[in-house]
């Protein structure tokens, strides 16, 4: 931001300033160059290989993108991934983040006592590992433990259980509500934030004119953290597109029943290290991220040109 | 003042220091990747202590992964080189396609390899069956495990035929004590190998039918493999309820509880139960279809272990290998492990009675390997994981077994063609 | 206070503890049964351990049969140097974005948040051939290198919107003393970020104790595990036995919950000082 640099550093000798940058910025980008762009780099170059039986490479262009988006063998899976993933988003977008914003809104309603026991309650499920929550998850609704049917069955909706996480219908579905279960706590935390900083005078003035805490909320709260909502629907997007580690521990590589769970990051696991018998293929693998990573690219700049109309200061 | 600053470059200069570190493997010890974590205190407790009995100099460290990270979590390891001196060996195309990349060494020319038969060894070699690349250990065998004291209360008896085998199925079903058949489809490879390649063979007469669908003489189509996933279909009414969810942990958890009657089972699963099942066990070898006069069993060529050709240790490694060749550790393997049948020429006694019934029927019905491991798992899509999802789909009702047969036959007329 | 206005607030607070019951309940569950015997787990799953059903022997088979005492302390290690190497890096960096005007600013900007949208997994192959010739692997050095650069990213994100708000007078006062950048960055401006501490630590330190993947591929024995992937290894050996199997899964909660307890007001702080907005 042009207008925070102070005069003093604008005016720095050159070879000064050049000393300085490189001592504060150096170990920051060398590290994260070195450890993050290039191995993504690499990554990228190596989807334009292909390699032989012996593990010779050789180049290929384009081919195995053509191959992925081309070839009904690799693009049916590919789309099914992707339309699955679309879905495991929508969830996160209807589910978490309204869940959030009203949670957000009660926690921040003034005078409310044990806020802080509340808050931090909330927020555990998402200090925890994906392994852990998978797993337990997988315990609580599994049909041999019975928890899950023995607590509908105490408020008397017995019927209701099903083995959803083995439903082709519901799987996919029911992973993306044990992740919203998990992730609830960052749309939470950025919104309940968000809304305590809007100032008290504003709120004031509306509740002389008698608005409720409801409508004060609706009208006047929300408008103003529309910024931290859109900013937690980008990192909603960003990280169900990466998403891997819940339907990996839960479902596998092969994400049953018949690939109803398989999202891309599953995809991009099983084609780039194989699975059982199916070897690996860092080629083809090479190609899914990249795909994933313009899919990515592309979402954000819907986001920037769309919903954001301009860069904000630095992020995305 | 200045002291802040200068722990800044300190921590700097630490970082960099760090990146410079160097940690190579120490000459004389030796470690092993493996899938087997569950066999993890058998292998530090009786197989590395008997080896060091032998060459006390040797330090042998177990290293094993989780099953379904095995093999990614080795590739990378192999292609990065920081993989371990010894590589336990998935069978057939997985390790053969390790050996193509130069990452496996040749094995023929170690001590004790004639101890094994050419089909113990087929499963690592090369097509032309040249070259072993890996020391064969043990084979597994499918059949049915169950609870002899649900089968006295419930008053039946082990089933030969397939119709007797639904009559006690039926039974238990009526009777309500126990689940009938313990299987789940949630993991999928259990409707796979416990089921298809478990009641299978005896309708596609074993090594027979393999051949003949590796020659494309026979079709996935034909009726003799349709009807295989007929008679997994046919099992779901009798499968605990929920079983599309139900785990293999979960499965393995339900039997040993005693609350199921008969489960389809991997030998393999023998050493678990020992731990956990408080009731007397049996086994009964994969029921007869109508009709049907020789019986067949999957005896899977399963587990061998190789040397990595990076290795820096390779003198020591080949010692170990050799040892796996002797009688010696074939009765350790088989003995604390039952359920995992040697491989060696040589018999061993095996102690555990569950274990020696399944074993036992080696001598009355012929053996097979699984008929999507060698060569037909090649190609994309890939038959093992088109079979895991198909077979599931068939026992969940949600694929017939005529659209199985052709989603399979499909799948592999897309990339294979047989030799003609 | 009205009757009307006692109502409401009763009925938020029976929102705000149903959901906090949905929370909390699945973890408690998985903790409160680890106490139990197998037989109690399977058969009364919701009821608490009594007399009759309590046991520590899942706990005793944890300890005895993993390392899970090195893995704490090796989790413990990747965590807390890759988080302040994280903060000392990324605080650095963020200083000298927002700080001074040079070409090419923007770019370096842009450069550094491709982090937070592509996650590093995808150069895992590359990633581990480097660790190799560079003689680091199986090290915790490989670890945290991995981490760092995962890291950086979002928490210079953070601490340049902190930074931001540190007063333009009070460097410029300082600059006017002739007291130099780097004295100006280390006693004037780092202590003013300790609010931001929880909110990188929420963002960067979780995911890193948590990872299963860098472990798998990077670690390869006993003595360089980290309680994530021990943990994920127990699991995998002892899945039958579910009272190894919960005593392993709480007890890689337990340690998380308490530094996020602990952790918990300054990341409400640090939110509320305008860090992600």
């Amino acid at each position: 931001m042009p207008e925070s640099v102070s005069n003093i550093t604008a005016q720095m000798p050159r070879a000064k300033l050049a000393g300085l940058l490189l001592f504060f910025l150096g170990p920051a980008v060398a590290i994260y160059t070195l450890f993050s762009i290039y191995p993504l780099v690499a990554t990228m170059a190596l989807s334009t290989y292909t390699s032989d039986p012996s593990g010779g490479r050789h180049f290929v262009g384009l081919a195995n993108f053509e191959t992925l988006l081309g070839d009904a063998l690799w693009s049916k899976p590919f789309w099914n991934a992707f339309s699955n993933n679309l879905i495991f988003f929508a969830v996160h977008m209807c589910v978490q983040n309204p869940i959030g914003i009203a949670l957000a809104g009660l926690l921040s309603l003034p005078g409310l006592r044990l806020k802080g026991l509340y808050r931090t309650v909330m927020f555990l499920p998402t200090m925890l590992s994906v392994v852990i929550v998978g797993f337990s998850w997988n315990l609580i609704l599994s049909p041999l433990w019975g928890v899950a049917a023995g607590a509908l069955k105490a408020v008397g909706l017995g019927s209701l259980f099903a083995p959803w996480l083995g439903l082709e219908s519901s799987a996919l579905v029911t992973l993306a509500l044990i992740s919203v279960w998990q992730f609830v706590g960052i749309p939470m935390m950025l919104i309940y934030a968000a809304l305590l900083n809007i100032p008290e005078e504003l709120i004031d003035a509306a509740r002389v004119d008698g608005l409720g805490h409801f409508r004060i909320f609706l009208h006047i709260k929300l408008p103003l953290v529309l910024p931290t909502i859109s900013l937690v629907s980008v990192l909603t997007f960003v990280a169900n597109f990466n998403a891997f580690d819940l339907i990996y521990s839960v479902k596998g590589a092969l994400a049953g029943p018949n690939f109803a769970t398989d999202i891309l990051g599953t995809f991009f696991y099983r084609t780039f290290f194989g699975n059982q018998l199916q070897l690996g293929n860092p080629t083809m693998g090479s190609a899914v991220a990249t795909v994933m990573f313009f899919i990515i690219l592309v979402g954000l700049c819907l986001y920037l040109f769309l919903v954001q109309r301009r860069i904000r200061r630095y992020a995305f | 003042m200045r002291r802040t600053f200068k722990a800044a470059m300190g921590a700097e200069l630490a970082a960099l220091a760090l990146l410079a570190g160097l940690a190579s493997a120490q000459a004389g010890s030796l470690k092993i990747e493996s899938w087997r974590n569950d066999d993890a205190d058998i292998w530090n407790s009786k197989i590395i202590p008997a080896f060091n009995k032998h060459y006390p100099d040797i330090k042998i460290e177990f290293a094993p992964s989780a099953p379904k990270e095995y093999n990614a979590a080795l590739n990378a390891r192999l292609d990065g080189g920081t993989a371990g001196d010894l590589i336990t060996c998935r069978p057939f195309d997985a390790s053969l396609a390790l050996y193509q990349k130069r990452q496996l060494d040749a094995v023929d020319g170690l001590k004790g390899m004639d101890n094994f038969s050419d089909v113990a060894k087929a499963a690592w070699q090369t097509d032309d069956g040249k070259t072993t690349f890996c020391v064969p250990i043990a084979s597994v065998i499918a059949g049915f495990i169950y609870n002899k004291e649900a089968f006295a209360k419930v008053g039946v008896s082990e089933p030969k035929t397939l119709d007797e085998f639904h009559a006690v199925l039926e039974k238990f079903k009526k009777d309500g004590t126990y689940v009938p058949l313990v299987m789940g489809t949630a993991d999928q490879w259990e409707a796979a190998t416990m089921g298809f390649q478990n009641v299978g063979p005896d309708y596609w007469k074993g090594e027979v039918g393999r051949a003949n669908l590796i020659a494309g003489k026979e079709k996935l189509t034909d009726p003799q493999y349709v009807a295989a996933f007929k008679e997994i279909a046919s099992w779901a009414p009798y499968l605990g309820s929920g079983f599309q969810a139900q785990t293999y942990a979960d499965s393995q958890n339900l039997f040993s509880l005693g609350k199921g009657a008969i489960y389809a089972a991997g030998s393999w699963d023998i050493s678990t139960f020992r731990g956990q099942a408080k009731f007397a066990m049996g086994a009964f070898p994969p029921p007869q279809p109508a009709g049907t006069t020789d019986c067949y069993i999957s005896d899977h060529t399963d587990i061998a272990m190789g040397v990595n050709a990076a290795s820096k240790n390779k003198e020591d490694a080949k010692k170990f290998l050799e040892w796996l060749t002797t009688p010696e550790f074939a009765t350790i393997y088989a003995n604390s492990l039952p359920g995992f049948f040697p491989l060696a020429k040589t018999p061993v006694k095996v102690d555990d009675d569950v274990a020696a019934t399944m074993v036992g029927w080696r001598q009355t019905c012929k053996s097979t390997i699984r008929n999507s491991y060698q060569i037909l798992s090649r190609g994309t899509p890939n038959l093992e994981n088109e079979l895991w999802n198909v077979s599931a789909q068939v026992v969940n009702g949600k694929l017939t077994p005529d659209a199985a047969g052709k989603q399979l036959q499909d799948g592999l007329d897309k990339w294979y063609k047989p030799a003609k | 206070m009205t009757v009307e206005q006692r109502a409401r607030s009763l009925g938020v607070h029976l929102v705000l503890i149903a959901y906090s019951v949905l929370a909390v309940g699945p973890i408690l569950l998985v903790v409160m049964n680890s106490f139990k015997v197998r037989s109690a787990i399977f058969g009364s799953p919701l009821a608490p351990p009594d007399a009759a059903t309590f046991s520590l022997a899942g706990y005793e088979k944890v300890f005895r049969s993993s390392h899970i005492l090195t893995y704490y302390s090796n989790s413990l290690i990747v965590t807390l140097v890759s988080m302040a190497l994280v903060l000392l890096f990324g605080a650095m960096a963020a200083w000298a974005l927002t700080e001074y005007r040079f070409r090419g600013s923007t770019a370096l900007a842009l450069f550094l948040s491709i982090g937070i949208m592509v996650p590093i997994r995808l150069g895992s192959v590359a990633i581990l051939s480097m660790m190799r010739s560079a003689g680091l692997n199986d090290t915790l050095t490989a670890l945290i290198l991995v981490y760092v650069a995962q890291g950086l990213p979002m928490s210079i994100f953070i601490l340049s919107e902190f930074i931001q708000q540190v007063p333009k007078d009070l460097r410029d006062a300082a600059r006017c003393d002739g007291v130099p950048e780097t004295r100006i960055f280390f006693e004037v401006v780092a202590p003013l970020l300790r609010p931001a501490i929880a909110t990188v630590a929420v963002f960067t330190i979780v995911p890193i104790w948590n990872d299963l993947w860098f472990p798998l591929i990077l670690t390869s024995s006993d003595s360089t595990h980290t309680v994530t992937l021990g943990v994920q290894q127990f699991l995998g050996q002892y899945i039958t036995d579910w009272n190894s199997v919960l005593a392993a899964l709480s007890m890689a909660i337990l340690p998380v919950v308490v530094i996020y307890v602990i952790l918990s007001r300054q990341l409400i702080a640090g939110l509320t000082s305008g860090a992600v907005k």
